[in-house]
């Protein structure tokens, strides 16, 4: 029969499905902005301070008329966007590249509007992205939680409640024991502990994990809420004021203009989130736990055949994972401010979730991600300092917003891990 | 390597999958395990292969008892496995796949680099033609059962077991498959093969072992009679024949043009489809797996709303309309999985017989069910299409295959039909359930409506065409009458048009391999071995328990 053998070399041949999805955002956003600056026209000349932070020499503001830059912007959003209708037409999709050239400068046309619109538009640049680069640190720390339980299989709702159970612990012990690095282990502990409710109940029992997530986050809540009103604040003095963790610069690399004082003139926890991202993105991709963490996530039975112990590793993933949102959860009490309050974390979980989706279930997406989300929260606080005319509610709706739009809109279908949510069960 | 079972006994239960089964493979041999869907052979293997442990019996290595814990024991022990599911992670690259579970690391950094230089060792040895890099998910089927067999012979396995190999193959690929497994067995590895097609098992096997419901009832040499192991596999003599005149056509029709289908993706799924069927015949589609035929049984009933071009039942036109009007159309619809789209399992039998019928007037009216319309219903349908259950109200999760889909089968015949599609209508069904379905579709047929079936299986293909249209890629790649030689089908469904098939098959393969020679007289004779196959061979890939 080698006669009648046909070498069948599988064609990957594509056709370009119109999806004018893109396009009609892009148009839409366009317009937008086209009408906001021809009806709202910003009053104002915009200063970015940058020298914020830096010693050895004095770096000038930038200044530019709002107005002006809201046209320049313009035209490029409407040219992106008319582009991209020719392109589809023609049955091309626009590049990735000009796609990106759109969403930064929308971003920075919104930024240059608010600002300019406001009653004061002088922003210290370095304060914007250094407060955004904080403020996204539990988010952070939440999404690469959720990575450790969902690269192998397990969906973690209950990041919220490892974040606010960490901020509780933290500050319990760490006023206990006045010393704040007590309290971020105690934080870590304390994450850990609530995700061994998850892992026990969705690995050992089988409940849908889901259904456990969210009930874990309810118990969560309800538990430091009751302790909160019965145990921290009748002694706050002493439960409730925990020492902050240090912050420092690192010499050098903390006079880079802007960068520097962003990067590197933070708190220690912000330097700890450096290194656990690392730690996760060189584990989970060139590690042999990584290999064995992404074949659970995608194909249980296929490691399990291997000799991989399917349920035992999912389990301690899902303990790491606790400890690193833990982590996140001491940003509310040991870094930002110093003492518990029912519900601090404000559903900061959920939106970790949110970013670890829009990431791709990656570290760097996730990472990045947050940061987008712990910017929008900044860009809220900033634009109320300044005096915007935006309503106040308006202003704090902002990071939700960006939340659903990111997932809903921009994502698209991204493709999680194969088996994330199901059970193993042997057999 | 020499492997031994003795009296080896698993029961889940109170049903027992395995009964004191003994078995001995040796060294350099190919030994086939024979045996029908749910015999017990996939549950054998998999206690061999440590995944199950038995419940009673010892497993024996060149005479030294053993005990696997766990698959990895097993392969510590140089067994290795190829499923009938692939166990590989799809969106890994090979190397990922097969350095998984044993890794080597240097400094706990994962080293690939070994991994890669033993997988192309092995391709070399062997001609495999495996690139390392490769994403799994992006191979042909062929080439992932390689990584398979990589995968094991990367861990030394000196036993390697094959379970159902070829079910996914293209002819093609099947003999490329068996030629691996003689050089195999040239090199000394001892090899369990797995397989309800008697062809491939005649042509490989050194021994043969037949299983019927768990128990070892015999062995056969390999030049014994396709009639003879059938029948050793059912346990009775089996002339299983779909009696069927000719076709008289009507003039009914039912007509595809220029359908086309692009996933979301952008991969075309179907391309420029165009097929006519008339009322009165029998049209069969062969094709290997996942090549659109699921497609093709979806958009008829309506459920991508985004193909184009034109289907039309007479003169009215099928695309565009949503399910239940296409159902309304007189489309009936056995679709392939029917456990997850022809029945609801926690549902009872009645139910599920009016599954697409409650909102008619005589189920259900002013948004209330009539139950004694329904029961009736299932106590004539029970009868007729002779459902063995033991209450109507049992949620039909509780029957055995067979009679799950005659559950599907009478609901969609009780309706008045002008076109019927059947999407592997006896997969995973018993031998007496096969002949009762294969009558209603001819029975169908002979109302003078047109009849679509889509089948992976050559033979149930040949029982039941009148003319055989063969997809690839998504692509019609021609139709043909049904005495067409099984490797003229073979190279069609590998990419082959018709005219390309023919000339490329020998002619003396083409004669040897013929199954309608032109007399009627052996017409008659290779029918029976073809119905012999058929009624052992339920095509039917599902596992067993």
């Amino acid at each position: 029969m080698s006669a009648a053998t046909i070498d069948t070399v599988p064609v990957e041949e594509t056709v370009v499905v119109k999806n004018w999805k893109n396009t009609i955002i892009f148009g839409v956003l366009a317009l937008v902005a086209l009408l906001l600056v021809a009806f709202k026209a910003p009053h104002n000349d915009v200063t970015f301070r940058l020298s914020d932070g830096i010693t050895w020499a004095n770096i000038p503001n930038l200044t530019f008329s709002a107005t002006a830059f809201g046209w320049i912007a313009i035209l490029v959003l409407l040219a992106i966007a008319a582009l991209s209708a020719v392109q589809m037409n023609s049955g091309k999709k626009l590049g990735k590249g000009l796609t990106a050239v759109f969403w930064v400068f929308f971003i920075l046309f919104i930024l240059v509007w608010a600002i300019g619109s406001a009653k004061s538009s002088e922003v210290s640049l370095v304060n914007l992205l250094s407060g955004g680069l904080a403020l996204s640190i539990p988010m952070i720390f939440g999404s690469m939680g959720g990575l450790l339980c969902e690269r192998s299989g397990i969906v973690n709702i209950a990041i919220e409640g490892q974040l606010l159970f960490g901020a509780f612990s933290a500050v319990l012990v760490g006023s206990i024991t006045h010393n704040p690095w007590a309290g971020l282990l105690a934080a870590m502990l304390g994450g850990v502990l609530v995700s061994f409710l998850l892992a026990l109940f969705s690995i050992k029992y089988i409940v849908d994990q889901t259904i456990v997530g969210v009930v874990v986050n309810v118990l969560v809540s309800g538990l430091t809420g009751f302790l909160f009103t019965r145990v921290l604040q009748p002694d706050a003095q002493n439960l409730n004021s925990a020492p902050k963790l240090p912050s420092f610069e690192i010499p050098v690399l903390s006079q880079i203009p802007v960068v520097g004082p962003v990067l590197f003139n933070q708190s220690v926890l912000v330097y700890l989130m450096y290194i656990v991202v690392a730690l996760i993105w060189f584990a989970l991709n060139k590690s042999k736990w990584g290999l064995r963490t992404r074949a659970v996530g995608e194909h249980p039975k296929a490691a399990d055949t291997l000799g991989v112990n399917v349920n035992r590793l999912r389990f301690t993933n899902v303990l790491w994972a606790g400890a690193v949102a833990g982590m996140g959860g001491a940003f509310f009490t040991l870094v930002s401010v110093s003492s518990f309050n029912a519900d601090m974390t404000a559903g900061q979980g959920y939106i970790a979730l949110a970013a670890l989706i829009f990431g791709r279930w990656k570290p760097m997406g996730a990472l990045f991600a947050s940061i987008l989300f712990g910017f929008s929260l900044q860009m809220q606080f900033i634009l109320s300092i300044l005096g915007t005319a935006i309503p106040a509610e308006f202003l704090a709706m902002l990071p939700y917003v960006v939340t659903i739009l990111a997932v809903a809109g921009v994502v698209g279908r991204s493709r999680g891990p194969a088996a994330s949510g199901q059970p193993y069960v042997k057999g | 390597m020499k492997l031994e079972l003795r009296q080896v006994t698993k029961r889940f239960g109170d049903f027992t999958a395995n009964d004191r089964i003994d078995l001995v493979v040796e060294p350099g041999t190919v030994h086939t395990l024979l045996g029908e869907n749910g015999a017990g052979k996939s549950t054998l293997m998999n206690v061999i292969y440590g995944l199950y442990e038995p419940t009673e019996g010892q497993i024996f290595i060149n005479d030294q008892p053993v005990n696997f814990k766990g698959p990895s024991d097993a392969m510590v022990a140089g067994i290795g496995m190829v499923h009938q599911h692939f166990m590989l992670v799809p969106v890994f690259t090979v190397a990922e796949n097969i350095a998984l579970g044993a890794e080597e690391t240097s400094g706990g950094r994962l080293n690939l680099e070994a991994t890669r230089k033993k997988i192309r060792e092995i391709s070399d040895r062997y001609g495999f033609a495996v690139d390392p890099d490769a994403i799994v998910e992006d191979l042909p089927v062929g080439v992932q059962q390689r990584v398979e067999i990589i995968k094991a012979l990367v861990r030394d396995a000196e036993v390697l077991i094959l379970d159902e190999p070829t079910a996914v193959l293209t002819p093609a690929e099947t003999d490329q498959l068996l030629g691996i497994m003689r050089q195999l067995r040239q090199d000394g590895k001892s090899l369990v093969f797995i397989s309800h097609k008697l062809r491939e098992v005649r042509e490989i096997s050194d021994e043969i072992t037949v299983i019927r419901r768990g128990k070892v009832v015999g062995n056969a040499d390999p030049s014994a009679s396709t009639n003879e192991l059938a029948a050793l596999m059912v346990g009775k003599n089996v002339q299983l024949v779909v009696d069927k005149d000719q076709p008289h056509l009507t003039d009914q029709a039912f007509s595809v043009s220029n359908l086309n289908l692009v996933s979301d993706q952008g991969v075309p799924l179907l391309k420029d489809v165009n097929f006519t069927v008339r009322g009165g015949e029998i049209l069969a589609i062969a094709g290997v797996q996942g090549n659109g035929q699921t497609e093709l049984t979806e958009t008829i009933i309506g459920m991508h709303p985004k193909a184009t071009g034109s289907m039309k039942i007479n003169s009215t036109e099928l695309l565009g309309l949503n399910t239940r009007q296409v159902l309304r159309a007189g489309v009936g619809f056995v679709p392939e999985d029917r456990s997850t789209d022809g029945l609801v399992g926690s549902f009872s039998i009645a139910e599920n017989l009016i599954l697409d019928l409650f909102d008619r007037k005589e189920f259900s009216s002013a948004g209330t069910l009539n139950r004694s319309a329904i029961a009736q219903n299932a106590d004539h349908a029970v009868q007729e299409y002779d459902i063995r259950v033991g209450n109507k109200y049992d949620a039909a999760s509780t029957l055995s295959g067979g009679n799950q889909q005659k559950i599907v089968v009478a609901r969609e015949l009780t309706r008045d039909l002008q076109l019927f599609v059947a999407s592997q209508p006896t997969r995973g069904v018993d031998v007496g359930s096969i002949e009762f379905i294969h009558k209603r579709i001819v029975a169908e047929r002979d109302k003078g409506i047109p009849v679509i079936i889509v089948s992976t299986e050559l033979d149930e293909v040949y029982a039941l065409a009148d003319r055989i249209a063969v997809f690839f890629h998504g692509e019609l790649m021609g139709i043909v009458p049904n005495d067409t030689p099984r490797n003229v089908l073979g190279q069609m469904m590998a990419g082959a048009t018709y005219e390309e098939a023919r000339e490329s098959v020998p002619a003396t393969d083409a004669d040897l391999e013929t199954t309608t020679p032109e007399t009627t007289g052996s017409v008659r004779a290779d029918k029976a071995e073809h119905t012999a196959d058929q009624s052992v061979l339920p095509w039917a890939e599902g596992d067993t328990p």
